[in-house]
């Protein structure tokens, strides 16, 4: 057993630690041993978690643990796991372990910008274990501030700009969040006029369909807002631009999970059927997000662009398999919101290490990486396919579980959703191939690129951790799906439950 | 009266030795280093905090018109503390001033003036309280004897002072005639939504109204905070205001209970007023002070949020908020008094590339408007969270969104600052600058408060006990 408390006290004692921290490379070096040592428990949870269930023990949430925090309004501080949850922590701990190898070169602040990292990452962690909404709320509104900093302090270009964008439309999506979980707070009645924040509690409760008419748009779409759901997508591009490398492996790979956790946890799984009357809604906003994000795409010539728009696409898929609401396309959904994690993480860092050394990110200003840099070419190359779902990638097999989920669904609004969808794929080819072909193909643009060093100790072992994870998704996903499928069972058993009661 | 006379009335006792001593030490004149006194005063300050959380009984005096319990000595409490911090960081603006004493000793009335106003059950006594917190203030507020703008801006608050006296009383005199008492149990019995009750009740809502400076009463803030010292202003903006929170709280909740619709609705429109107009006007603020006494209108209008509730609960979750806006307000206003007081630079583009001079003052500044903005892990984030579900318990979603989305609007303004701090460079910045040990340790202690007030749940599990009793 495992109290899941250590994953929020491991990041606090870390950052506190590099908060006496005298140099730079004292900071670099207990940052990396905290997220590894991270990284470790987490694989560790994963070993336990297994071990439990293999065991037999199908409870909802596995090492649930309680403290009452706020007694007079029922707030604790519930922490417990299922397989979702397991799966996103993992993506956490590779992310921010990762993002820290990544910035191992920043100069400029050093200990402020770890301290933002690590503050960062324990926010996300505390949000996919806690089975509190306050507390949940809580961990979600930690994980918007350091962003904004790190973007406006390290970022480039209209830094300050995207920060204060990113910052709003964040705090406007939990300002959504917000009045959602109150909402919901007070249609809680547990007897002697109480009232509770219990995630699990509040998923047996039985919700009126009129209440949750009202509060599942507030909540999906301020949880839509973080995963950069059209249209409020604006911020992600710009954000995703300006950030320093490793706060835009976090944006896209931890901060934009936080969403479509949120979505798929608090709003659909509370609230089964308000999702099923609004979900010809969310299934039209994603569509639109993933053609539009693609489209879009195809007109970026910055490198960051191109993967922030193709965010926007990618992270539509996740929407479009919640939106969906079979059980095929929710495993789908959660395996794309890892798949995507990690690929754009790996995305993002090889832009990183690219605009590091030539310090342009414009398409036509670059060419001929492979020869100059084999390495770092050779992960932007993989990153690429993996975007465009090249199978034995990630990336492939969970647009495909998404698009089998979908196709479940008869009615033909469904299927042109699908094969709208699908038919973005080809898209995504267009641009990702274009954009790999001129960076990393033909003559290189400038004699000073010859001189290019190729990627350093940090770089190769982050860049290997994340190819690791990409690959062993691809290869052998059916662990990813073990891990989750039971989960998603529950989801769907609350979706039927409810409807059936009705 | 005898020995009970002395231990409910500790409070004031002591706070009038104080002013006494102070009187005894002006009058004698035999200490004319400024140096000693403000340590003679801090250190009286602090015995007067440190007695506040010892021997409180619950009882009444005087028929009455005078009543204590646990909840009246904690709110005594945060003023006092509240308090001792403004004291701590006048230090540097005092040391040189020659009329350090009466500075004190005006101050300290006010402090009175505003135990006796909290400790009232009857309006009598609430009226005296009333005054005497106000008029030594606007003298206060003219502390800053050179500058023309400070004798403007305690005219100002004068004369809005008295007409919301005046209205206060019109509403209190009606309220005689109609009930022929002026204890607050009494009269509460007699209450019975007649016509001319309902015209004094508004009339003394109004009155409250201008003291929290909620809008559309709000005019005269801006002009005063600016105008005044910077310590005064930040007492102005937390204890004044604080004080006058903790009496409108028994006002509402037991004198006028059975008005509960009617000033819930008439809360609801200020509410949406205050807070609006609040951060409209904030966000058009170039100077640091007035931007702080705007941020402070919108953050009366999330107090009274919590007041909407009409329960235990509300009026729990706004003394907590209170706790923590003293510590993230003076936070703030310890930060600019010194840069103030130092460099005379009070604008916010002034403040551009303060980290790179100044980091641990920016840190102290930033964590203070995280705070005052509702972020989390600072204790403004439980504050704001506790009065937003204290507010939305009547189930009026119109006004929580309203509320919450200038939440994110307030944010706008307070992320400007921070981002000019961190994030501009300014060819001319402000010079690394050095704080006296007092200011040091006044910011360390509100920093403390900030963070460990909030996630820590035990002061307002506490205060909730307290109300609930």
């Amino acid at each position: 057993m495992m109290n899941l408390s250590i994953l929020i006290l491991v990041p606090l004692i870390t950052a506190i630690i590099v908060m006496f921290c005298r140099n730079a490379s004292q900071v670099r070096w207990i940052s990396l041993a905290g997220s590894l040592v991270q990284l470790v428990l987490c694989f560790t949870l994963l070993y336990f978690y297994l071990h439990e269930r293999s065991a037999g023990n199908t409870a909802q949430m596995l090492f649930e643990s309680r403290y009452s925090w706020y007694s007079a309004l029922n707030i604790e501080l519930y922490t417990g796991v299922d397989g979702i949850s397991v799966a996103m922590i993992l993506l956490t701990a590779t992310v921010v372990f990762t993002g820290v190898l990544i910035s191992w070169k920043i100069e400029k602040l050093t200990k402020e910008y770890f301290l933002l990292l690590l503050l960062l990452g324990m926010g996300a962690y505390g949000f996919f274990i806690s089975l509190d909404l306050f507390t949940m709320f809580f961990f979600l509104e930690i994980a918007v501030i350091p962003k904004f900093l790190l973007i406006g302090i390290w970022g480039s270009g209209r830094k300050e700009y995207s920060a204060l964008k990113l910052a709003l439309m964040l705090m406007t999506g939990s300002a959504l969040v917000l009045i959602g979980i109150l909402s919901l707070y007070f249609h809680t009645d547990i007897g002697n006029g109480q009232h509770t924040f219990d995630l699990v509690k509040i998923s047996q409760l039985h919700i009126p369909i009129e209440t949750q008419r009202f509060i599942f748009p507030l909540l999906f779409t301020g949880f839509g807002i973080f995963t950069a759901m059209f249209p409020f997508h604006t911020w992600a591009p710009d954000g995703h631009s300006s950030a320093p490398t490793a706060a835009s492996m976090f944006l896209a790979g931890i901060s934009m999970k936080l969403g479509g956790y949120g979505c798929l946890r608090v709003a659909t799984y509370l609230m089964p059927e308000a999702a099923k009357e609004y979900a010809w809604i969310i299934i039209l906003v994603a569509t639109i997000a993933i053609i539009y994000g693609a489209f879009a795409t195809m007109m970026q010539k910055d490198l960051k662009y191109i993967n922030a728009y193709s965010s926007v696409s990618h992270c539509g898929f996740v929407l479009l398999g919640i939106g969906m609401l079979t059980k095929t396309a929710i495993i789908g959904a959660v395996m794309q919101m890892v798949a995507h994690g990690l690929m754009t993480a790996l995305f993002f860092g090889a832009i990183g290490m690219i605009y590091d050394r030539t310090h342009t990110r414009q398409v036509d200003e670059l060419g001929g990486l492979l020869k100059a840099m084999p390495f770092i070419g050779t992960i932007y190359v993989v990153a690429g396919l993996c975007s465009l779902g090249l199978p034995g990638f990630s990336g492939f097999v969970a647009e495909m579980t998404i698009f089998m989920g979908s196709w479940q669904r008869p009615d033909a609004y469904y299927r042109i959703a699908t094969v709208l969808s699908c038919a973005s794929i080809v898209v995504t080819a267009v641009y990702i191939l274009r954009a790999a072909g001129k960076v990393i193909m033909g003559p290189l643009k400038a004699p000073h690129m010859h001189d290019l060093k190729d990627a350093t100790w940090n770089e190769k072992l982050a860049a290997a951790t994340l190819v690791l994870g990409i690959v062993a998704i691809g290869i052998v996903p059916f662990y990813l799906v073990n891990l989750v499928s039971p989960d998603t069972q529950h989801i769907m058993d609350n979706i039927t439950r409810s409807i059936a009661v009705k | 009266m005898g020995i009970e006379f002395f231990t409910l009335m500790k409070s004031e006792l002591l706070l009038t030795l104080i002013i006494f001593i102070l009187l005894f030490l002006k009058v004698w004149d035999g200490i004319k280093d400024n140096t000693t006194l403000l340590h003679i005063t801090n250190t009286l300050l602090f015995i007067n905090l440190l007695s506040g959380f010892f021997f409180n009984t619950s009882g009444e005096l005087f028929s009455g018109m005078y009543h204590t319990n646990e909840v009246l000595s904690l709110e005594k409490n945060i003023l006092n503390l509240g308090t001792f911090i403004i004291s701590l960081q006048a230090y540097d603006w005092l040391k040189t001033h020659k009329h350090l004493l009466e500075f004190y000793i005006l101050l300290l009335c006010t402090l009175l003036g505003m135990f006796f106003m909290i400790s009232s059950g009857n309006f009598l006594m609430f009226y005296l309280g009333l005054e005497l917190s106000t008029i030594p203030l606007a003298a206060l507020v003219n502390f800053e004897l050179g500058k023309l703008k400070s004798s403007e801006a305690a005219m100002k608050m004068i004369f809005s002072s008295a007409f919301a006296s005046g209205i206060t009383l019109f509403g209190i005199s009606m309220l005689y005639g109609t009930t022929g008492t002026l204890n607050f149990t009494e009269m509460a019995l007699h209450i019975t939504g007649s016509k001319l009750q309902l015209y004094a009740f508004i009339l003394i809502f109004t009155g409250f109204a201008f003291k929290l400076s909620a809008v559309p009463f709000h005019l005269w803030t801006a002009d005063v905070y600016e105008g005044a010292p910077v310590s005064v202003t930040s007492y102005l903006s937390v204890i004044s205001k604080a004080s006058i929170v903790f009496i409108f709280i028994t006002v509402l909740y037991t004198l006028f209970r059975s008005y509960e619709v009617m000033w819930y609705n008439m809360l609801f429109l200020t509410i949406v007023l205050t807070v609006t107009i609040g951060n409209l006007f904030a966000i058009r603020q170039n100077n640091i002070k007035r931007f702080l006494a705007f941020s402070s209108i919108s953050q009366v209008g999330y107090i009274l949020l919590g007041l909407t509730a009409g329960t235990g609960m509300g009026a729990s979750s706004a003394i907590y908020f209170l706790v923590i806006y003293t510590f993230s307000n003076l936070g703030a206003f310890g930060v600019i008094a010194l840069i103030s007081a130092k460099t005379g630079k009070e604008n916010i583009s002034d403040y551009k590339g303060l980290y790179a001079t100044n980091p641990a003052l920016t840190w102290v500044l930033t964590i203070s408007l995280f705070s005052l903005a509702g972020i989390p892990p600072t204790a403004g984030f439980f504050g704001k969270m506790f009065l937003v579900t204290s507010g939305a318990s009547k189930g009026n979603y119109t006004l929580i969104i309203i509320a919450v989305l200038n939440m994110v609007i307030s944010l706008f303004y307070y992320l400007r600052i921070v981002k000019a701090m961190f994030m501009e460079t300014n060819d001319n910045p402000i010079e690394k600058l050095t704080s006296s040990r007092s200011l040091k340790f006044a910011l360390v202690l509100c920093m403390i408060g900030v963070i460990a007030t909030g996630f820590t749940s035990g002061l307002f599990d506490n205060i909730n006990t307290l109300i609930g009793k």
